[in-house]
């Protein structure tokens, strides 16, 4: 067993990457940009991965980098570093003026407007430092339980992908020319447990359970992860394809939150102002059936979506994005709020290099009243679908078409396990028939949705 | 030795390497290694015919690696003064325990290949020379048809500069070129919309997109191409049927549905549905499939890996039957296998492990026209978006976005996008037909694996499957085309 020091994760002072975004924001205005906006952000990260009870990787570091905006009138661009000696900086700045000269001119480029610059002031839970203060051997003991917990639960189960713990902190800085000064802490930490699953006849199957959290305190057991872990890889044992049919599907929450994300492909405003979504053009009508309703809410507190302000510094809010199957509102940036000739909801989402592109904040589908139990027993014949293979939605045209994996549902019991098919339809139709929404709405990362039904889809197999 | 960049922009000294390895190594590790990387890039987009967007940026770092047994310590640092350097070396050291045991043996350059010679590499080009790429490819997607009406064009290059030293003498230096150019367009009419993409580049210098096959026109013409025919395309049918795959990224075929469940670091685990099978019958014996690093110019090469092992071209499938894995140093030493110089990593923050490089098979004596004839009622699929892989039960699936009917041994309707899944271990067993038109893709392709995305390239000729389960939504006896 090997002798581990937890490392103390690197960090500056704060006071000084304040300062050097302000500094960058200066020099920036200093070349004659009319506006200008930097960002530094700085993180450690932790991870062990134990394998059959041994230490397989154990990896740990910290990092820095800083990137600018800079506006000339109507022309932008950007640039990025991770070397923030005098030198660098100057590169940087420098980089981004010449760069800006030869984009085009955008009249809707630009800082948010000054009045809607702002954070939130109250206590968001986003940062616990708990999740480094497991001493090093713990934290590969977590991942090793997590582990053992699935190896132990059943002799089918001899061979794993490993246990994993992963914690990670960081840091986020925005400035800009406008005044305003942000910034954030967050923590992560999460257990993933990855067992496989060997039957007689020499077939393998494998599945996972995991969780994460912003602190140590609040992440599941080890050994609950593990069990879980285990069951789901059991269930798939004996998989077989099942013939080309119609029937009802059933999405367990792990992918019904993906069917989820393609409405917020469908109404992010790049999306919208392109006509790159079947949904641009139809606010104030119906895009889905009257259960559903999706919000968006980067305000809600330890969340994992959640910040004091988005990636443009305007406080982050709760939006309503379909209210009862009617779209009555798209997921904005100041950008495509302009192109659109709305209003931005908030929605930035800022990495180093780049204008802002949109990001969702806690983003789900709100829940029913019935439970996935309830929703399975009424169905005589039909699929519950566990795993997503590949992507296959296409936002301009609505055709779906997936790779998937689960249970065929046949007299409201999950009857067997099924693999090696596809789920396909469209999904300009598929909103419109999602015939039950679950209860179990849980967060397990900043998308959520419950278990749903939908109605109308082809499963193709043999 | 002559690390001439690193030793002029760092002050990084040959004693000071084998000072880090040292320390890397005090606590019984087998062996270390020290991956440094300098990265520039540029991207540039161009939408509603605006250079919207342009960015540039500087990354930098180093990461330590430590092996001792079957486990691996790592760290990483961006600052690479001294002392933040044998900071990250004595982390990365406590994945040993016990006394010191290797010491850094002598530095040794061993020849290299020279596969992407780009003598003005495209991050230093005049970026005016960049913007007009995206011009004429907006200018040539909209003149393709009135009814484009979206146009969105995007052109991003990187250099990167590394240096990989090892404690068993290992020192490779590498300059790495990439250029990746991409047009996207989205057709409209009254009642429907549609979309296209196209791309291409690899380790090239700017003069690649001068040239009429990979210019900013061809990309824009096939991008437009690609939404107008998608306009009038009808649902794919449902169920298993025979699938002829055309020349080039389908490909993709190839790296889901094999190249994944090859990678050592799987099948020493025996994680793999491809596990034991060495030796064994995995394809019908038209097939034979290689994973090359070792081609110039291509996005996937490499002139060796970034463990600094030399790249090769390994033959994986022979005939049909198993031959190779492709291995990393870890892999190949616990294996008691060669290794193939297949060890990757995106950057100097990840681990290295088993990856691919250019992945594609060899082209048979069928002829393409015959093997279209020869379909009674399937699908013929030309472009794909992408795929992913489960590699424990062999599970596949990769989308096409351009496919038509086949009726009858004539290519019929355009068909819109399905997503088609196989089993790894047995879909190449149904190869019937292997046509003589071997093309590798245009230069666009991304693996993903554990959290790190390489840049690889995938190629195959007409191929035949005799039967695949294509995702379709329309009942698959529904018969003919129907204006």
């Amino acid at each position: 067993m090997p002798e581990t020091q937890s490392a103390t994760p690197t960090s500056e002072l704060t006071s000084d990457l304040r300062e050097l975004a302000a500094d960058v924001v200066r020099r920036a205005m200093a070349t004659g940009a009319s506006a200008a906006e930097a960002v530094v952000q700085e993180g450690d990260e932790f991870s062990t991965v134990v394998r059959l009870g041994e230490v397989e990787t154990l990896k740990e570091a910290g990092s820095r980098a800083l990137g600018v905006r800079v506006f000339f009138g109507q022309r932008t661009a950007s640039t990025y570093t991770s070397d923030l000696s005098l030198e660098g900086i100057e590169k940087l700045v420098s980089s981004a003026r010449d760069l800006a000269q030869i984009t085009s001119e955008d009249p809707f480029a630009g800082l948010p407007d000054a009045g809607l610059l702002g954070q939130h002031k109250n206590e968001l839970n986003l940062f616990y430092p708990d999740v480094y203060s497991l001493p090093g051997t713990e934290r590969i003991d977590y991942a090793r339980r997590a582990e053992k917990a699935a190896l132990d639960y059943d002799p089918r189960i001899k061979n794993s992908e490993g246990g994993s713990f992963d914690a990670s902190t960081s840091h986020r800085i925005l400035v800009n020319s406008l005044g305003f000064l942000g910034e954030y802490r967050r923590s992560f930490c999460s257990l993933v447990s990855v067992p496989i699953v060997q039957s007689d006849n020499g077939a393998m199957q494998r599945d996972y359970w995991y969780h994460m959290s912003r602190s140590l305190k609040a992440l599941e057991s080890p050994e609950h992860i593990g069990k879980v872990a285990a069951q789901r890889a059991l269930r798939r044992l004996g998989a077989r394809k099942v013939k080309t049919a119609q029937v009802p599907v059933v999405f367990d929450p792990l992918v019904s939150r993906s069917i989820l994300d393609h409405i917020f492909e469908g109404v992010n405003g790049d999306s919208i102002y392109r006509g790159a979504s079947f949904l641009a053009g139809k606010l104030g009508e119906k895009v889905a059936g009257d259960n559903v309703t999706v919000i968006d809410d980067g305000t809600i507190v330890g969340g994992f979506g959640t910040s004091p302000f988005d990636g443009e510094g305007i406080p982050t809010r709760r939006t309503v994005v379909i209210e009862n199957g009617v779209l009555t509102s798209y997921l904005l940036n100041s950008y495509t709020a302009r192109k659109l000739k709305m209003e931005t909801t908030a929605n930035a989402s800022r990495g180093l290099a780049g204008t802002p592109g949109i990001g969702p904040g806690n983003y789900f589908l709100q829940p029913g009243t019935k439970s996935p139990q309830e929703i399975i027993a009424g169905i005589s014949e039909g699929l519950y679908v566990t795993e997503f293979l590949g992507h296959g939605a296409n936002l301009v045209t609505g055709d779906y078409s997936r790779g998937a994996g689960g249970m065929w549902i046949s007299g409201g019991q999950l009857a067997y396990p099924v693999e090696e098919i596809t789920v396909g339809g469209n999904l300009k139709d598929m909103f419109f028939h999602i015939t039950e929404i679950g209860s179990d709405l849980e967060f397990r990362g900043s998308v959520a949705a419950p278990t749903i039904r939908i109605d109308g889809l082809t499963v193709a197999g043999e | 030795m002559d690390n001439k960049f690193f030793f002029s922009h760092f002050g990084i000294q040959q004693r000071d390497l084998e000072r880090y390895l040292a320390a890397a190594l005090s606590a019984g590790g087998d062996y270390a290694d020290l991956y440094f990387e300098y990265q520039t890039s540029t991207s540039l987009s161009m939408d509603e015919s605006l250079v919207k967007s342009a960015s540039q940026g500087i990354s930098a770092g180093c990461g330590v690696r430590v092996l001792s047994g079957e486990r691996t310590g790592y760290a990483y640092t961006d600052n690479l003064s001294p002392e933040r350097m044998m900071h990250a070396a004595k982390t990365a050291a406590l994945i040993a325990s016990g006394p010191s045991k290797e010491t850094v043996a002598a530095f040794q350059e061993k020849p290299a290949r020279s596969l992407y010679p780009v003598a003005l590499p495209s991050v230093d080009a005049e970026i005016s020379s960049k913007v007009a790429l995206l011009e004429r490819a907006d200018v040539a997607a909209r003149r393709y048809d009135s009814r484009i009406k979206e146009v969105r064009v995007s052109y991003g290059d990187e250099l990167r500069r590394i240096l990989i030293v090892g404690s068993d003498g290992t020192l490779a230096e590498d300059s790495q070129p990439l250029a990746r150019f991409n047009v996207g367009c989205i057709a409209k009419t009254e009642t429907n919309s549609a979309r296209g993409t196209s791309g291409g580049g690899g380790r090239v210098a700017l003069e690649f997109f001068s040239d009429p096959i990979s210019s900013p026109e061809h990309f824009a013409s096939e991008a437009a191409r690609q939404a107008i025919l998608q306009l009038d395309a009808r649902e794919a049918p449902a169920g298993e049927m025979e699938v002829v795959l055309g020349p080039g990224w389908p490909g993709v075929l190839l790296h889901e549905a094999i190249g994944h469940g090859l990678e050592a670091d799987f099948n020493r685990k025996k994680t793999s549905a491809f596990a034991g099978l060495l030796g064994k019958r995995v394809a019908s014996d038209k097939c034979t499939i290689v994973d090359n690093g070792t081609m110039p110019w291509r996005r996937g090469s490499l002139n060796f890996d970034d463990e600094g092992h030399p790249t090769q071209e390994t033959v994986l499938i022979e005939n049909g039957i198993l031959k190779n894995y492709i291995s990393d140093k870890l892999s190949s030493r616990l294996m008691g296998m060669p290794d193939t110089g297949n060890g990757r990593r995106e950057s100097y923050e990840h681990i290295p492990m088993p990856r691919m490089t250019n992945t594609y098979m060899l082209a048979g004596q069928d002829n393409p026209d015959d093997i279209i004839r020869s379909v009674k009622r399937g699908m013929y699929a030309v472009n794909f978006g992408g795929g992913q892989v489960d590699i424990t039960n062999g599970k596949f699936v990769f989308s096409a976005s351009e496919a038509y009917l086949i009726e009858d041994g004539q290519i019929t309707a355009p068909l819109r996008g399905a997503t088609l899944i196989g089993n790894g271990p047995d879909v190449l067993t149904r190869v019937s037909m292997v046509g003589n038109d071997l093309r590798l893709d245009e230069g666009v392709g991304t693996c993903g694996k554990d959290g790190q995305s390489v840049p690889v390239g995938v190629g195959i000729p007409t191929i035949k499957v005799d039967r695949l389960t294509v995702g379709g939504t329309a009942k698959r006896d529904t018969g003919g085309y129907m204006q």
